[in-house]
């Protein structure tokens, strides 16, 4: 068994290789494996894999990739990512990937498909309109057959037509990766200070773009390592993070939020990962639309799912309450639109609720937060003295 | 009957339109007539009136609030309630109004919504639009129709039986359930037939335009023109008449030989022909369609005009196909088109309309058109060959809208046009 900090440093690497290496080795050691691109927030990667293929995450360049020609291609009120997401495809770090799926999750996202088409970048460009109708036989039906298209594609390319078994071996092992994620983040609700937000994120951000197998074998063991009683606990309060479902806040910055008094107990900087809430059932007939279910009837809330008849504010209070938080802190990358339209739904909701929450913006290559972090400490240590006052800050 | 009057005969009947329904809206209580608030890309006007319903169209709120000079307000309202600096200004816009009351444009309040019919249609944020007004109107029914996006470029049975189900088993259940009116699929074909008859009256209006001068702008004078046929009014007898009228009075003008009419009179030269992508800044609409005609650039096509539906490259309402019509309607809307579908439809626009020059408003809140429009315009300028122009504003936030840098960049992008043409001609002579 590897120790804590290599698996950490591990995943550290993996998390932010920009090349994508590990992806690169995987595809060239067996002829007909593909790899997949995907963009953020959530896709089903066990229908690539039951295809022979790889979905890799793709999150932005953060503040490792050097913006040059990405700015030629949106304004400045658009968001960051979309141009840094360009600029790594125009720089060819992505040159052996064959294929490019866009999840509709906002307009910007949606029209970047448009132009990996137009640029004819990849084998082939999906947009994965992903239902926002919930019922199986309408909304269900046509989200198989999205799921469908891109299997399409895939055969086009390794001719493999997948079986049940196939992708229920990868519904099996996605599973087990989402239950150790999910363990992990249950050990932290009451332990937070055996493994710091960062070494999570690191851990679960390298899993979108290794090998599942290879990422389950690494929470094996982080899960072993953290039911010992490592670490020392601190003085800070719990706070959990919403809005940050798409471009990353760079390291530092999810770093800073923990030193500066809190503990983050749970966030959606990986939503996609941890999006099905619970097992998918992996011995279905019709394993397509057991993962279609599965988003359909147990996903997280996210900003880029419609739902009204599932009010998000009420959802995202009862992660508070569960998790044993004292605060909210909405992180929106800048000019997010899903993100930022949802923060007075949130926010009028918490000031009724009397659930304390801070706001701020950020921007995926900005690694200067010198504010941000005087403000979480404000935040922190506000609850901490006045636990009665209900405390609500933008900045 | 002068020119004249023949002119203002079809700005009447618009007019009288829009206060007619505003009135049918401030009586809507005592009428007992059900309201249903809803979008204008992916409108089912026909399907609402089909109901008895009265539409409200929360854009067409914002707009009026901002050629009005209210929407500054209105946006502030709504920022002091956590809303972004950074978003769509049409959203904060009306929730502004409704905070302060919801007086419409016509100085009627306007009544709170029975159905949010959420056409969710080309545009993320309409989706956020009404989870907001949800929570703001918690009796209204919220209808959600998901339009798929047409990724590859064309409308597969797929997503068009996946919107018809919806239709059935969602939306007209629900319509039935708030209105107590039973669907009715005669009435709806009558109004399909209608609403083709607009269709086809609107695409002659809009290919006048390919008339040397041209009879009209298709941008700055395009976004009235639009108005009927985008705000409930698509799918009636009413909108025809308007079409027809409005035609014989371009018709009038192309025997005349007239060039647009502007708010300051006619426009004498027709120097520059244009075709603009990206929604027109509403605070400063005036001064803006001022520095074009000022220079005798009229605009010959615009995407902004296509929002509401695209006509012009043949697709209508059929009545052979009601529901499956609504569907096809709504998935080819032009924010629903990708950006490949974009990029061809505005370089026939440039090529059919004879136009010098292609000009980007972008918008800083508006994602939908504003994301991919540099590239767009990039591959235009190579395909084509057409000098390119960009300027920078907003929907409905004075601030963003700054007088100098687009009068400033418009004249250099007018000079460059001149260039050329002197080239063009030194080189034919
Ligand atoms: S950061 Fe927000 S607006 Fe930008 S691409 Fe992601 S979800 Fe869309
Ligand atoms: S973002 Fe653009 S398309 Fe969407 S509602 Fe606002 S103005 Fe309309």
């Amino acid at each position: 068994m590897k120790t804590l900090k290599e698996i950490i440093d591990i995943c550290k690497f993996q998390a932010f290789d920009l090349n994508f290496t590990r992806a690169k080795e995987w595809k060239l050691e067996k002829d007909g494996r593909v790899l997949v691109g995907y963009m953020p927030i959530y896709f089903p990667r066990e229908i690539i894999h039951a295809a022979g293929g790889m979905a890799v995450g793709i999150f932005g360049g953060g503040d490792r990739k050097q913006i040059i020609k990405g700015d030629a291609y949106y304004q400045s009120y658009i968001c960051h990512i979309p141009r840094s997401i360009i600029e790594l495809a125009l720089d060819k770090h992505m040159a052996h990937f064959d294929g490019f799926i866009f999840p509709s999750i906002c307009d910007v996202i949606r029209n970047l498909s448009g132009i990996f088409k137009q640029q004819k970048i990849g084998k082939f460009v999906k947009y994965m309109d992903f239902p926002q109708n919930f019922l199986p036989e309408i909304g269900g039906v046509f989200y198989q057959q999205e799921m469908q298209h891109v299997l399409k594609y895939i055969k086009e390319i390794n001719g493999i037509d997948v079986t049940i078994d196939a992708l229920n071996h990868a519904i099996d092992l996605y599973n087990k990766n989402r239950k150790m994620i999910s363990y992990i983040y249950n050990i932290r609700q009451d332990f937070p200070w055996r493994l710091s937000i960062e070494d999570v994120y690191y851990i679960v951000r390298a899993g979108t773009v290794m090998p599942v197998e290879e990422h389950n074998e690494l929470l094996e063991q982080v899960c072993e390592h953290i039911k010992e009683n490592i670490g020392v606990p601190q003085d800070k309060i719990k706070v959990v993070i919403s809005g940050a479902f798409c471009e990353q806040p760079a390291i530092g910055l999810i770093k800073a939020i923990e030193e500066a008094g809190c503990y983050v107990v749970d966030d959606d900087y990986m939503l996609g990962s941890r999006m099905i809430l619970g097992d998918i059932d992996a011995s279905s007939n019709n394993p397509l639309e057991a993962i279609s279910n599965s988003y359909i009837k147990q996903s997280q809330y996210s900003s880029s799912i419609y739902d009204v008849n599932n009010p998000k504010e009420y959802r995202l209070a009862k992660i508070v309450e569960s998790r044993g938080a004292t605060g909210v802190i909405f992180a929106a990358a800048s000019f997010c639109d899903p993100s930022l339209l949802d923060a007075p739904i949130f926010q009028n909701a918490f000031n009724k609720m009397g659930i304390r929450y801070i706001s701020f913006q950020y921007s995926e290559n900005i690694n200067q937060y010198k504010v941000i972090k005087e403000q979480v400490g404000a935040f922190s240590d506000s609850i901490k003295l006045w636990e009665d006052e209900p405390v609500t800050a933008v900045i | 009957m002068t020119q004249e009057a023949q002119k203002e005969r079809s700005m009447i009947l618009q007019k009288e339109m829009i206060d007619g329904l505003f009135n049918d809206l401030a009586k809507a209580k005592e009428t007992g007539k059900k309201v249903c608030y809803t979008f204008i890309p992916g409108n089912l006007s026909e399907l609402i009136r089909t109901f008895d319903m009265l539409p409200v169209y929360p854009e067409i709120n914002a707009l009026q609030s901002a050629m009005r000079k209210k929407s500054a307000a209105y946006i502030k309202e709504a920022e002091r309630n956590a809303h972004s600096e950074d978003v769509c200004t049409y959203v904060k816009c009306d929730v502004g109004m409704m905070m302060k009351g919801n007086i419409g444009p016509t100085g009627l309040k306007i009544p709170e919504p029975d159905i949010l019919l959420l056409s969710y249609t080309g545009c993320f944020t309409f989706l956020k639009w009404f989870e907001t007004l949800k929570r703001e109107y918690p009796n209204a029914k919220v209808i959600m129709v998901h339009t798929p996006y047409q990724e590859n470029g064309v409308m597969t049975p797929e997503m068009t039986e996946y919107m018809v189900k919806q239709f059935k088993e969602e939306v007209i259940p629900q319509m039935e359930a708030v209105t107590g009116i039973k669907y009715d699929e005669e009435k709806l074909k009558r109004h399909l037939v209608l609403a083709k008859e607009a269709q086809d009256w609107i695409t002659k209006i809009f290919d006048t335009t390919k008339h040397r001068p041209s009879p009209i702008d298709a941008y700055f004078a395009g976004v009235y023109y639009i108005g009927p046929i985008n705000i409930g009014f698509r799918g009636t007898q009413e909108a025809v008449d308007y079409y027809k009228e409005l035609y014989s009075e371009i018709q009038e003008r192309i025997r005349l030989g007239l060039g647009p009419i502007t708010p300051e009179g006619e426009m004498k030269e027709e120097k520059y022909r244009l075709v603009v992508e990206g929604p027109p800044n509403w605070t400063s609409f005036r001064e803006f369609w001022k520095i074009f005609y000022d220079m005798g650039a009229v605009i010959v096509a615009s995407s902004y005009t296509k929002v509401g539906g695209v006509y012009d490259m043949g697709w209508r309402h059929d009545s052979t196909r009601p529901l499956e019509s609504l569907a096809e309607y709504c998935m080819n809307c032009y924010t629903n088109l990708n950006i490949p579908q974009r990029i061809d439809l505005l370089s026939k626009c440039i090529t059919e309309y004879q136009a010098d020059g292609y000009i980007t408003n972008s918008i800083k809140s508006c994602n939908s058109f504003s994301a991919g429009q540099l590239p767009m315009m990039r591959e235009i300028e190579d395909r084509l060959e057409v000098p390119v122009g960009f300027i920078e504003s907003d929907l409905v936030d004075p601030r963003y809208f700054s007088y100098s840098n687009i009068k400033n960049r418009l004249e250099s992008y007018f000079q460059m046009l001149e260039q050329r043409k002197v080239i063009h001609e030194s080189e034919e002579v």
